[in-house]
């Protein structure tokens, strides 16, 4: 790894004004460490933010989960509250990497990262989630670019992700087996007036399946996905899967969702 | 360079490291504490675990900066007054290595994992250990190992 200089910042507005063009948040550090020491990156400083006491903790009120940036997943998965509100975001976070990958990585890291395959973003988008900022709120349909890409300027931090608890949801993901990364997840959140269907894994970035949320709509009934061929021209296509492949677990993956929603 | 001053092994430590030092170097290169493992270096086989206030975690992809006011244990630190630690104790009667380098990692992710499960279940095992390789691929005795441990911890 690169030599850098690590500041310890005790609030957003101290990491904040510590970020310059080569620095990074270091929060739970499992992607970024990672790739520093393949020297995939390297910065002149690293602002570490877990310790930043307004990052932390989960609050449910009556409509929304609001998950502090620094959470770790093993928080959220043993969430007594999460579980009770929304049961499938617990699960997903209880399925994110491995045991120690949970005790030390966040909710903040993870969507400031965007992994193409990463699990939470498709529950930002299937939540109807808010991503709070040090400076301003951010709808998660806005907040997802590209590929490893978001709407976050350099010196901007995720402080919070304001989740809307729907009536009913689901998670499904199809893992890579050595990874644990999703081949493709899918979200599922059933509210009153619409079912939102987010796809992670599939593309280069979170996208809502329009086709399934479709079918559901009209019948929210797994069944009503028999017939359903998704495109696979903009699947994501790898050793691991093709596009066709991906396109069909999509659907799938859809299905088991519809299933298990509670 | 950064200040550092943590708890390992119960033993209060301060020390000054380059702010890029990895957790795992620091315990191996600075304390000699040479029991955690590093396996693969990019955060995947687990032979580095340690627990970092209680919790479980892969010292390789952690910062020793980071890791400043932690209560740390080790595999060293496990054994008390000459005895070994219920789960050692169960890895050894079950055998549960064979070539032993993932052992530590192993060891130390089995006491996390029975203090979070209390009863888990062969499967709840597996997954629980699925943050640690072991390339001998002696699986089945670590699981047994584990499963020995259960009420122990």
């Amino acid at each position: 790894m690169k030599q850098f200089n690590f500041h310890e910042a005790k609030s957003v507005k101290e990491a904040v004004k510590a970020a310059s063009k080569n620095s990074a948040f270091l929060s739970g550090g499992q992607t970024l460490i990672p790739s520093m020491k393949l020297r995939l990156s390297s910065f002149s400083d690293v602002i570490n933010v877990k310790n930043i006491k307004d990052l932390q903790g989960i609050k449910v009120s009556g409509k929304s989960v609001k998950i502090g940036a620094a959470t770790k997943h093993a928080e959220v998965a043993s969430s007594k509250d999460v579980k009770k509100a929304i049961p499938a975001l617990a699960a997903l976070a209880g399925g994110i990497g491995d045991m120690q990958v949970r005790n030390k990585g966040t909710l903040g890291g993870s969507i400031a990262n965007n992994d193409p395959s990463a699990c939470y973003p498709s529950a930002c988008i299937a939540l109807n989630a808010v991503i709070h900022t040090s400076n301003r709120k951010i709808d998660a349909e806005k907040f997802f670019k590209g590929m490893f890409e978001t709407a976050l300027k350099k010196d901007e931090l995720v402080t919070a992700v304001e989740f809307t608890i729907p009536e009913k949801s689901a998670y499904i993901k199809i893992p890579n087996p050595a990874s644990r990364y999703a081949l493709v997840g899918v979200f599922l959140a059933k509210y009153k007036k619409e079912t939102i269907c987010a796809v992670t894994g599939a593309q280069p970035v979170v996208f809502r399946s329009k086709e399934i949320e479709k079918a559901l709509n009209n019948n929210f009934d797994p069944n009503s996905l028999n017939d359903l061929n998704l495109k696979s021209n903009e699947m994501n296509a790898d050793i691991h899967a093709s596009a066709e492949y991906r396109a069909s677990l999509v659907v799938t993956a859809a299905q088991k969702a519809v299933i298990n929603c509670k | 360079m950064a200040k550092i001053a943590l708890k390992v092994n119960g033993n209060k430590i301060e020390k000054e490291v380059a702010d890029n030092t990895l957790l795992v170097s620091f315990i191996r290169e600075n304390l000699n504490l040479t029991g955690t493992h590093v396996g693969c270096d990019t955060s995947q086989c687990g032979s580095c675990v340690v627990h970092v206030d209680g919790k479980s975690v892969k010292s390789c992809t952690m910062l020793a900066a980071d890791a400043n006011g932690a209560d740390i244990t080790t595999i060293e630190g496990l054994e008390k007054g000459g005895k070994l630690h219920p789960v050692q104790e169960s890895f050894k009667k079950h055998h549960g290595l064979q070539c032993g380098y993932c052992t530590p990692g192993m060891v130390m992710s089995s006491i996390d994992l029975l203090k979070t499960h209390k009863n888990p279940s062969d499967e709840e095992i597996r997954k629980g250990l699925e943050g640690n390789i072991c390339r001998c691929t002696g699986y089945q005795n670590i699981v047994a190992s584990v499963k020995g441990a259960i009420g122990k911890v």
